[in-house]
């Protein structure tokens, strides 16, 4: 057991954890952020995606102690109340969510994307989100939804 | 209002709480004193059980139960019963489940299973499909003849034959004596997965009185109510199945899987509710796939064309069960010639059991592993008379006036292929083939592939909708289809605010799905969600429709004859300035004395398919399809012909979707389904050691489509109505997925006129035979 300090969608958490512990399970079951899913348990799917000091990391690989200090963004921290972020306002818009299993990770490695690269090319957006598997749409609306995000939030195009 | 409404894309619903992370899946809950489940699974592919030892896990502080096939004498299964919940006596796959653990953490459930040991003697495994159906194959089920099925299947004692399909249609012998040429093939694909991202999860909470509460990742929460009642003997009424949001399941989630199991735990574990969540890895070794497929076609045709006979056999690797495998058998094998029109016809389509996890519906129930055969096949015979495919299958598309191998006749209520066909060649521009603008070395292909599906289920299929008023003038709609993404809730508020003239925004579609409030639907599959609860919902909205308009009535002194309903009121047709708002109505209208009636609205409607027969068992004729869904694919390829390595640069994809009701949720429909039926085609399959070990049970081993894989793909859609469907809608949901992989393999063939026979169309077996080619 250790104590970490985490802060999470800027709310500080301080609490203690298993030496093996990982991150996704931090986050569902200690903190109840369930936002983010377990789709494989080994970093290949992308459904645990969550933004770590400012990069989109699949928790499901990630020791919930190697996060001890580190400012995460989950998707819970992306709406309040009504409002909802420009990326998701798009993601509904283009229709880029059937089940709405991935939709969580997706939405984060979008927004690490655009917070480092306002104006992404599609062959970037391809790179960013090749980690986060998808077996409903096919992906092509949800590219439609991320350069829709990048015009919303002023990107040029 | 009408022209408005249907086929709008209306925002879908309930995507705020999917975008949110707020949409609660079961993957996500959690219920007071929940225990959790475990399973050791089998190493080999098939074993006597010798002994199993669980003294130290059952002594392993925390465990609640541990219990072994010995303690659960019951079969489930959903048209041949044959599933046992755990191993009972030998293990039959390896990944079958052995021993399962209720614990009261996941980490010591884990513990426990370690400290289970099983002894195991070695049997005889049948890997393959054509030594499964020899005589002295090994049996994988020893008595099929003492297993319960639905009276339309037919084990075939002393064999690993679970079912055979026939279908005859005219003399083949003739057929073939008429034919100037006859060309014969095989053809072979494997195991897929359907790789749900929420893989397969359920709680199961055993209550007094033989009562059972399930909240489950599922299909069809009445047929898994239905086949935990007939497995375990219990109540209908008893059993309370609750479906909230569901994390994709593309056939995999229907039917049954671990709700027996979890059920039985809890009942073991005093009734604490007791939790099973599929690792991934659990997910590709232990949950039923799409089966594995060997075909064999001889086809009949003359000089100028005409296909004359066709004769095929389809055995398919079932694996080790084949409750639900048995009816993909029957079902691809009614529509096994392909959307042509072939007067003599001898098929026959067989389930065979292996020793290998075993096969379930997916996405196209059989059509995208036959029309693999067929649709390669088209193009082999083509090029053997020298015709083009496109040409070939104009000539032999069914069109009005064709029988169909059942002996349906295509009339004006059908789809048309022919239609698809041409706009999806059209789209790729077809004729155009010319390699001149490409380096050297690469060569342009162009294929095309066509594809047809009716639905396949019971013939007395049925569903049903409640309607209900609240008290602000809004309705709330109740089915019990699951829309686990499809978008077919979307479609159906569309439907009512069409029907009951009203804002769609004002039409609440009840989400979660629970047996004990809501209306019966038989499955959710089949592509026939729309179509059967579209009709359903049609019929509450009239019902509601006349309620209102018969209490509106009295207020407004008129008869129910010469009212309307338009902009949320009943109005008197000639003088529209008189009417009674929905708000009014909704809970009973009340005069300005203070006297009411009427009452809270409800109203209901159900739908039925409708003149649909069983097949005849020797001659396979008879009416199973209640509607057939047309398409077809036009894909371009360019290929290294030298290394194999091949680019698909595009796809267009033409279905017949008789009427849209929401064009963007077909569009994605579209989309999802050719990109899930193009990851069959370049990389999907499971692979197995000759131990029958299966070598691809992680993503790292076993690749879906990424962003970073997907080729330009142009939908398209076409509408030529269905009578009996909602203002004209047919299914659209499995189709695109289908015949792809041809399509592919077809531009391929087109390109360096290599003629790939399996699955999936990967660079290694294209250098292969084009070595073999250059070596003749």
């Amino acid at each position: 057991m250790k104590t970490i300090n985490l802060t999470v969608n800027g709310r500080d958490f301080q609490l203690d954890v298993k030496d093996n512990e990982i991150l996704l399970d931090t986050l569902r079951k200690k903190l109840n952020f369930t936002g983010a899913k377990e789709g494989c348990g080994e970093g290949e799917c992308g459904a645990c995606t969550v933004i770590m000091d400012g990069r989109a990391v699949t928790s499901c690989i990630i020791l919930s102690v190697e996060a001890d200090g580190s400012e995460l963004e989950t998707i819970e921290g992306q709406s309040i109340g009504e409002e909802i972020s420009d990326i998701q306002e798009a993601f509904i818009e283009e229709n880029a969510i059937q089940c709405g299993f991935c939709t969580p990770g997706m939405v984060m490695s979008a927004k690490a994307l655009l917070d480092r690269n306002p104006n992404p090319s599609d062959e970037e957006i391809d790179i960013a989100l090749s980690g986060n598997i998808c077996r409903c749409t096919g992906y092509y609306s949800i590219r439609d939804a991320v350069r829709r995000a990048a015009e919303k939030k002023g990107g040029n195009k | 209002m009408t022209e408005e409404m249907i086929g709008k894309s209306v925002k879908r619903l309930k995507a705020l709480e999917k975008v949110t992370g707020n949409a609660m899946f079961v993957h996500d809950m959690e219920v007071q004193g929940m225990l959790y489940a475990k399973m050791k699974l089998s190493p080999h592919a098939h074993a006597k059980i010798v002994n199993i030892d669980t003294s130290k896990a059952e002594r392993l502080p925390g465990v609640w139960t541990v219990l072994t096939g010995k303690d659960l004498p019951y079969k489930v299964g959903l048209y041949l019963v044959d599933k046992d919940i755990l191993a009972v006596n030998k293990v039959r796959y390896q990944g079958e489940p052995v021993v399962a653990v209720a614990a009261e953490s996941e980490e010591i459930a884990e513990q426990a299973i370690e400290l289970i040991e099983v002894e195991y003697e070695k049997l005889d495994a049948v890997l393959d499909v054509s030594d499964a159906v020899k005589e002295d194959a090994p049996l994988v089920h020893e008595n099929i003849e003492e297993l319960e099925s639905a009276p339309v299947f037919f084990p075939k004692p002393g064999t690993n034959i679970a079912h055979h399909t026939k279908i005859r249609k005219g003399d083949v012998d003739k057929g073939f004596e008429e034919a100037d040429y006859i060309i014969e093939n095989e053809f072979d694909l494997p195991m897929v997965d359907h790789t749900a991202m929420e893989t397969h999860t359920s709680i199961g909470q055993w209550k007094p009185g033989k009562k059972v509460k399930l909240w489950t990742s599922a299909q069809s929460p009445f047929a898994v109510r239905n086949l935990l009642a007939n497995g375990l003997h219990l109540n209908h009424e008893d059993i309370e199945v609750t479906v909230p949001y569901v994390g994709g399941g593309f056939g995999g989630k229907a039917g049954i899987h671990f709700e027996p199991l979890v059920t039985c735990l809890s009942r073991a574990s005093q009734g604490r509710p007791v939790k099973i969540t599929m690792s991934r890895m659990e997910e590709f070794n232990s949950v039923p796939v799409r089966q594995g497929l060997f075909s064999r076609l001889k086809t009949g045709v003359t000089k100028d064309g005409k296909i004359v006979a066709q004769e095929t056999e389809f055995l398919w690797d079932s694996g080790a069960n084949a409750d639900y495998g048995v009816n993909v058998t029957r079902a691809a094998a009614t529509a096994g010639a392909g959307p042509y029109e072939i007067d003599n016809v001898k098929l026959d389509s067989k389930t065979v059991y292996t020793n290998k996890i075993f096969g379930t519906a997916y996405r196209g129930f059989g059509h995208l592993e036959i029309l693999w055969a067929v649709e390669r096949q088209m193009d082999l015979v083509a090029e053997e008379i020298g015709m083009t495919p496109y040409d070939f299958r104009m000539k032999n598309a069914l069109r009005r006036g064709s029988v169909t191998i059942t002996g349906e006749h295509i009339g004006d209520s059908h789809g048309k292929v022919t239609e698809c066909l041409e706009a999806a060649a059209k789209e790729i521009d077809y004729d155009n083939r010319s390699s001149e603008d490409l380096e050297e070395g690469k060569k342009r292909g162009k294929g095309i592939a066509l594809l047809h599906k009716a639905p396949a289920m019971p013939t007395n299929t049925g569903t049903a909708a409640f309607l209900k008023f609240n008290e602000n003038g809004s309705v709330n709609l109740t089915v019990s289809l699951v829309d686990y993404g499809q978008g077919t809730y979307t479609a159906l508020a569309q439907i009512v605010a069409d029907q009951l003239n009203m804002p769609v925004e004002k039409v609440n579609v009840v989400f979660e799905q629970n047996t004990d409030t809501q209306p019966y639907d038989w499955q959710t599959v089949a592509s026939k969600g729309l179509f059967m609860s579209g009709n359903a919902t049609i019929k509450a909205c009239q019902d509601m429709a006349q309620q209102l308009k018969e209490v509106a009535a009295q207020p407004l002194r008129a008869s129910v004859e010469d009212l309307i309903i338009e902009d949320e009121k009943v109005k008197i047709r000639h003088h529209k300035d008189q009417y009674v708002t929905f708000k009014e109505l909704a809970m009973g209208y009340t005069y300005p004395n203070g006297n009411g009636i009427g009452g809270p609205l409800v109203a209901r409607g159900n739908y039925i398919a409708q003149g649909l027969s069983n097949i005849d068992p020797e001659t396979g004729q008879g009416h199973p399809a209640l509607d057939w869904t047309y398409g077809a694919h036009a894909v371009e390829v360019i290929v290294d012909e030298e290394t194999g390595e091949f680019e698909v640069k595009k796809i267009a994809s033409a279905f017949d979707a008789g009427k849209v009701i929401n064009e963007s949720n077909v569009i994605g429909q579209i989309q999802g389904g050719v990109i899930q039926g193009y990851g069959s085609a370049v990389m999907e399959g499971y692979q197995f050691s000759d131990e029958g070990r299966l070598l691809t049970n992680s993503f790292t081993d076993y690749k879906v489509p990424s962003i970073a894989d997907i080729p330009e793909l142009t939908p398209i859609i076409i509408e030529n109505a269905q009578e009996d469907g909602p203002y004209g809608a047919r299914g659209v949901a499995e189709h695109p997925m289908i015949s792809v992989p041809p399509a592919v393999a077809n531009a391929v063939q087109d390109a360096i006129g290599v003629q790939l026979k399996e699955m999936p169309v990967i660079p290694e077996k294209l250098f292969e035979l084009i070595e073999e080619k250059k070596n003749k």
